[in-house]
C-alpha cells in the first residue's frame, strides 16, 4: 500500500507565538548555542595550556569587539539555558504545572536571564577597568 | 500475545536496552551543572582577560582545576545528549546518522582537548 501525503499537524506557521512555546524553542536553541560555547571554551583552555602565542591569539580574538559581542551572547544563552533549566527540573518532580504557574515562571526566567547577564558584564567591566 | 520474555518485561529496559538512560544522565549532569556553573561564572569572569602566567595560576590551584574539570566533564556530556535528541527529532536519514557521529567525537574530541589542557597546566605549575 502505497504511503499518502498527509498534512501533519501542527502547523507551526499558523500558531502565534506564545511564551510556553517561544520559551521551549528558546531553551533548545541556547543549548545547541552552548555546545559551541564549550568547544570554544576548549579551544581557550588549549590556548592557554599551549604556546605564548597561541594564548595572545586566543585573548586578541576575545577582546576584540566580535568576540565580545559572541561571549556576551554566550553568556546570556548560559544563564537563560540555567534558569529555564531549573524550571524544567521542578516539572520533572511535578512543580509548577497549572497554567498560570507556566506564565509566571517563564517571565521570572525571561527577567533573571536578563538581570544576571548584566550582572555578570558589570562585574566583568568593573574588574577589566 | 506478548513476545517479551518476562525478564526483559522486569528489568523494564525496552527493545533499545537504554529505559530510562539517557533522560536520567541528561538530569544528573543538569544538577550537577546547575550546581558548577555559578562557580564557573564567577571564575571565568576573573580571569577571561588575564594574562597567561594569571591563568596558569588560577587553574594551577588544585581546587580550580577540579572544578573545572568537573564542570567540563559534566557541560560535554550534557551537550551530547542535548545535541542527540535535537538531531533524533529533525534530522532523519543518512545524514542523522553523519551527524550523530560527528556530535559524539566532536563532544569527546573537546572533552579530551580539555583534560589534557587542565592536566598541563596544572602538573606544570
Amino acid at each position: 500500500m502505497a504511503a499518502q501525503e498527509r498534512p501533519l499537524s501542527p502547523h507551526l506557521q499558523v500558531y502565534s507565538p506564545q511564551i510556553t512555546t517561544v520559551l521551549s524553542i528558546l531553551h533548545r536553541a541556547t543549548g545547541v548555542a552552548l555546545a559551541f560555547g564549550g568547544f570554544g571554551l576548549a579551544a581557550w583552555l588549549a590556548s592557554a595550556a599551549g604556546s605564548a602565542e597561541a594564548y595572545e591569539t586566543s585573548r586578541q580574538l576575545a577582546s576584540a569587539w566580535y568576540g565580545q559581542l559572541v561571549l556576551f551572547a554566550f553568556s546570556f544563552c548560559l544563564m537563560y539555558h540555567l534558569f529555564n533549566g531549573l524550571r524544567h527540573l521542578a516539572w520533572d518532580i511535578g512543580w509548577g504545572f497549572e497554567i498560570p504557574q507556566f506564565y509566571k515562571s517563564g517571565y521570572a526566567v525571561i527577567a533573571l536571564a536578563v538581570l544576571s547577564t548584566a550582572g555578570i558584564w558589570f562585574a566583568a567591566m568593573r574588574g577589566a577597568a | 500475545m506478548n513476545l517479551r520474555h518476562p525478564v526483559a518485561i522486569a528489568r523494564g529496559l525496552g527493545s533499545a536496552k537504554d529505559g530510562t538512560g539517557h533522560w536520567w544522565n541528561q538530569r544528573v549532569t543538569a544538577v550537577a551543572l546547575a550546581l558548577l556553573t555559578p562557580w564557573f561564572v564567577w571564575f571565568i569572569v576573573q580571569y577571561a582577560g588575564a594574562d597567561q602566567a594569571g591563568v596558569h595560576a588560577a587553574i594551577g590551584q588544585p581546587f580550580n582545576a577540579s572544578l573545572l574539570l568537573a564542570f567540563v566533564l559534566a557541560l560535554f556530556w550534557h551537550a551530547k545528549l542535548g545535541l542527540q535528541v535535537v538531531v533524533e527529532d529533525y534530522i532523519h536519514g543518512w545524514p542523522e546518522i553523519a551527524l550523530q557521529l560527528a556530535i559524539k567525537f566532536a563532544c569527546a574530541l573537546a572533552t579530551i582537548v580539555s583534560v589534557i589542557a587542565i592536566g598541563r597546566i596544572v602538573f606544570s605549575a
